[in-house]
């Protein structure tokens, strides 16, 4: 097991997440350069911008998908340990530092069922109640309590997403907006402290969309968990975001409350594709409106 | 390690053994079937290794025959040891061997996995091949230099056998290793169905076999996970090395190599990735053989078994349980 190492910085308490000067690099190419953004507890923060704004490779950057070129992820984890997240291997970024994630394309394993998949996102703490399947097989060591556990944990999430009725079901055989909301469960089956959502609402007709915010809120009122999310829907964005990041050419752009950033020139900018040099003259033009 | 005494007698596999008497004449159909699933459950073994770690990190491991001939040393080896100190009441010789033997060859499977394979991970699909082949001369090597290259005997240890349905002279005999043989495998393929269907571990190989990074992300520990399934096959191929051993009486350095082969073509015929598969497949292969050499010929038992192959793979392209590729996201 890792230590925390002694340089990870102390976080003001209410910051779960601090992105510092975050960079990536691919070859020539600067996909995120120099973001940095705070991530406070309980909030559901989203991240947005234009395609090809880096949104997924912060993303990707955080859940240890890749290791940043430069920059520092600072996780403020239970009991106020900090964790580099750019410095864990991956199994150990959801074990340790309790950061989950979905993806934009869902990655669910298809060929097991629904209550497997959740299960699987159990397996860290099953395999030491199992003495490393050891005892698990010969029924021993508080494995078959810890077993049930697993599985009620599993049944409950099944409950509240709607699916307890297809628990025994092939993954792959499920609706598309099922499968989203599996893969939101199996990501919480982990435990986490930060749940990463790669575009949830994509492809989700409006009743869908509207079970999702109604499940992300329930996320973080009854479980406390902080969301981060990317999503281009903006009415979800708006409804449901407490702090918006705004990226575009992997810069931010803006950072602040949905209200403000709705109104920040710059983002109006980059969704509307002024050139760089009109980007002055629109903000005086807002300012002029406002005045 | 100690140096084991010689024997001249050359094994192969689908002869019988020589420590068998010849069948009676009545016929050669029946005591066939009985060498064949005989054989076929040693393949089917060994096969499981094969299929378990292709489905789990895709790659053949061609040194999984030369841990089974490991198996078959260190089950030699500890059978002597145990004579030597007294240990002769064969049930409990055979079980201690049977346990020692599987614990340390799945040692070496770990080990091979640990500084074959793991360093090579994320690198071109072709490298970790070529470190099996490796892996798989090294070992051979690795057997001839410290045991010799000549065949070393054990002295049968079960001995007997059961004539059934005889019936004026029209039964088949079968012998008490064929019987013990069978039975373990049975009772061993039917532990690890379940391992792999009910544990929380076979959970986690199924999902890395899916998905090895989300695996990851959900905080399974995939190179243990891998290393573990390592550790199964050997196990398993070392139960095979034990069979082999109390069924032909000799072993050598290079028994790896065919049955490696062998074994290998049972899983890629019984549909590669799947356990039932790589059972069905080590039995046909083990059918195929003796019945060939039963009423063909024995030197071309292998150009059948591997026809058989070929002709199936050209209809079923996937084996006869294994699923068609599927394009991964």
């Amino acid at each position: 097991m890792t230590t925390p190492p002694a340089d990870a910085p102390k976080l003001p308490d209410d910051t779960l997440l601090r992105v510092e000067h975050l960079t990536m690099r691919f070859g020539g190419l600067t996909a995120v350069d120099d973001v940095s953004f705070d991530v406070k507890r309980g909030d559901i923060t989203a991240l947005i911008g234009p395609n090809g704004a880096g949104k997924t490779t912060v993303f990707n950057c955080v859940t240890g998908f890749y290791k940043p070129t430069v920059g520092r992820l600072t996780l403020n984890g239970a009991g106020g340990r900090g964790w580099l997240l750019e410095r864990l291997r991956d199994h150990q970024i959801s074990r340790l530092a309790g950061v989950a994630r979905t993806f934009q394309n869902i990655r669910l394993f298809g060929g097991m069922t629904a209550l497997e998949n959740l299960l699987v996102a159990q397996h860290a703490p099953l395999m030491k109640a199992s003495g490393m399947t050891v005892l698990g097989v010969l029924g021993l060591g508080g494995f078959n309590k810890a077993e049930a556990a697993a599985i009620e944990k599993a049944k409950a999430w099944l409950e509240r997403i709607g699916l307890i009725d297809r628990a025994d079901d092939p993954a792959a055989d499920l609706p598309y907006g099922d499968q989203r909301r599996l893969e939101i469960a199996r990501a919480m089956c982990t435990d986490p402290v930060l749940l990463c959502l790669d575009e949830p609402a994509a492809g989700l007709n409006p009743r869908e969309s509207g079970d999702l915010n109604a499940l992300l809120r329930s996320i973080r009122k009854e479980d406390g968990v902080a969301v981060l999310l990317i999503e281009h829907d903006m009415s979800v964005v708006m409804e449901i975001s407490d702090h918006v990041v705004v990226l575009d050419y992997g810069k931010k752009i803006s950072d602040g409350t949905p209200q403000a950033v709705r109104e920040d020139p710059k983002v109006i900018a980059a969704y509307l594709g002024v050139e760089d040099e009109e980007v002055e003259a629109v903000e005086r033009e807002i300012e002029g409106a406002q005045a | 390690m100690l140096r084991l005494p010689n024997e001249r007698a050359r094994p192969s596999f689908g002869r019988p053994p020589p420590t068998q008497e010849t069948p009676p004449a009545d016929g050669v159909f029946r005591p066939a079937l009985v060498n064949g699933v005989t054989l076929g459950s040693i393949y089917g073994l060994i096969a499981i290794g094969y299929t378990m770690v292709y489905g789990i990190v895709g790659m053949i491991n061609f040194a999984h025959g030369d841990v089974f001939m490991i198996g078959a040393f260190l089950s030699l080896i500890v059978f002597l040891a145990l004579t030597s100190i007294g240990i002769t009441f064969v049930p409990l010789a055979l079980l201690l061997v049977l346990f020692v033997a599987m614990a340390l060859t799945a040692l070496y499977g770990w080990t091979v996995e640990r500084v074959a394979y793991r360093p090579l991970r994320g690198s071109f699909r072709l490298a970790p091949l070529i470190s099996a082949i490796g892996m798989s001369i090294f070992l051979q090597n690795y057997a001839q230099v410290t045991q010799g290259a000549r065949f070393k005997p054990l002295p049968p240890v079960v001995t007997g056998g059961h004539k059934f349905g005889a019936v004026d002279g029209f039964g088949v005999n079968i012998s008490n290793v064929q019987i013990i043989i069978v039975l373990l495998t049975v009772a061993l393929m039917v532990a690890f169905t379940l391992i792999v269907s009910r544990t929380n571990l076979g959970r986690a190989q199924r999902a890395c076999e899916q998905d090895r990074k989300m695996a990851a992300l959900l905080g399974v520990d995939v190179d243990r996970t891998i290393s573990l399934t390592f550790v199964m096959g050997a196990a398993l191929a070392s139960v095979a090395g034990l069979m082999y051993l109390l069924y032909y009486g000799v072993v050598d350095f290079y028994i790896g190599f065919v049955a490696g082969v062998k074994a290998f073509t049972a899983a890629v015929l019984g549909g590669i990735g799947s356990l039932p598969g790589a059972m069905i497949g080590g039995l046909l292969i083990g059918l195929i053989e003796t019945f060939w050499s039963a009423y063909f010929s024995v030197e071309y038992k292998d150009v059948a078994a591997f026809s058989i192959l070929i002709i199936v793979l050209i209809f079923l392209p996937s084996g006869l349980l294994g699923r068609p590729e599927v394009e991964k996201v």
